[in-house]
């Protein structure tokens, strides 16, 4: 079955054409960008910039917002050139562009470096040095410490590994103010402790993938009923986090009500999952961690752009 | 891969990368100006 789906992923690339003198277009180099979760990049950070104190050119904004898109774009394109072997095993990520053939690994990290190079340097030039020096901290902590050292090494990967994309608002919030501050390591403290378990429960039903790859996820180390007590463990730790906005006042009450009304859904839903310890309950928690972290910064957001309308 | 084929896939690319370029020619006069305080 599994075979057959990464046939299947290649038979769609062969298709186009032989693979030896296949010409990789502009689509390809922009998958190598991981677009989705440059996405999810691009909202945390337009939030933290909202969130921030003071006043920002509408244009260095958008140029410091392309920067963070772009550098976190050169980040998943550098992860891709150097798991494309572990991509290989899996059918989720089969069909990449590198594992399927369509752009080969020296111009995807000839173009990540380009990229990288790029974003950094326009952020120093044209926003400020601490949102740069934070952006380069970003693409290196995916890149070195996540991918290269962390992943293929230990369960906690994504633990630690998690802060990588739990930057995004700080360098944001380093853009307009031009420092880091105690609120915008709130920030970054709500995408670091959301990560584990958001990752551990979709490393639950993708648990056989990681399992052929051999990457140590914690299913696969530790096993499925310990990595359901740890979700449960580290949403509770958690949710006293994204209250934190609100007691510490640079949110308001609805942020208050949605973190706790959110909060507590996610912990009898992890509740839920260390008891019932089935896959559709995994699936849910899962879809629903997407749901919650989007939900807690858009009523973030929204709560800062409608005070100030009013 | 025909011919024709791979001369209008190069083609595409290379509109994609003149598009980008431009932009960001676009994006360094305009970040200057706001630097300079003209706008």
């Amino acid at each position: 079955m599994q075979m057959q789906t990464v046939a299947s992923s290649l038979d769609q690339t062969v298709q186009k054409g032989n693979l030896d003198d296949y010409l990789p277009g502009a689509g390809d180099f922009f998958e190598l960008l991981k677009p989705r979760v440059m996405s999810l990049v691009i909202f945390t950070a337009i939030i933290g910039m909202v969130m921030a104190p003071g006043q920002i050119h509408p244009v260095i904004a958008f140029t410091a917002i392309l920067c963070i898109a772009v550098g976190a774009g050169a980040a998943g394109c550098l992860n891709m050139w150097y798991e494309s072997d572990l991509d290989a095993r899996m059918v989720r990520t089969a069909g990449r562009p590198i594992p399927s053939g369509r752009i080969d690994r020296q111009t995807a990290l000839h173009f990540g470096v380009a990229l990288a190079t790029a974003s950094v340097l326009v952020m120093g030039l044209m926003v400020n040095y601490v949102s740069a020096a934070l952006l380069l901290m970003t693409i290196l902590f995916y890149v070195v410490v996540y991918t290269v050292w962390l992943k293929r090494r230990t369960s906690l990967n994504i633990v630690i590994g998690g802060a990588a994309g739990a930057f995004p608002p700080m360098v944001a919030w380093a853009a307009v103010t031009g420092g880091v501050s105690l609120e915008s390591i709130v920030l970054f403290g709500i995408i670091f402790m959301w990560t584990p378990p958001h990752f551990w429960s979709l490393s639950l039903f993708a648990c056989k993938d990681y399992k052929a790859a051999g990457i140590p996820m914690l299913p696969v180390v530790s096993g499925e009923a310990e990595t359901r007590k740890q979700i449960l463990i580290y949403t509770l730790f958690m949710v006293p986090v994204t209250v934190l906005p609100w007691a510490l006042g640079f949110a308001g009450a609805v942020y208050g009500m949605t973190a706790g009304i959110g909060g507590v859904i996610f912990i009898s839903l992890s509740l839920s999952l260390f008891i019932n310890k089935n896959i559709i309950t995994a699936k849910r928690t899962f879809f629903y961690s997407i749901f919650y972290l989007f939900a807690l910064f858009a009523v973030m957001g929204g709560e800062v752009v409608i005070g100030r309308m009013i | 891969m025909p011919l024709h084929e791979e001369h209008k896939k190069r083609a595409g690319r290379n509109y994609a990368l003149a598009g980008i370029l431009l932009a960001m020619v676009l994006l360094f006069f305009v970040v200057t100006l706001v630097k300079l305080n003209v706008i």
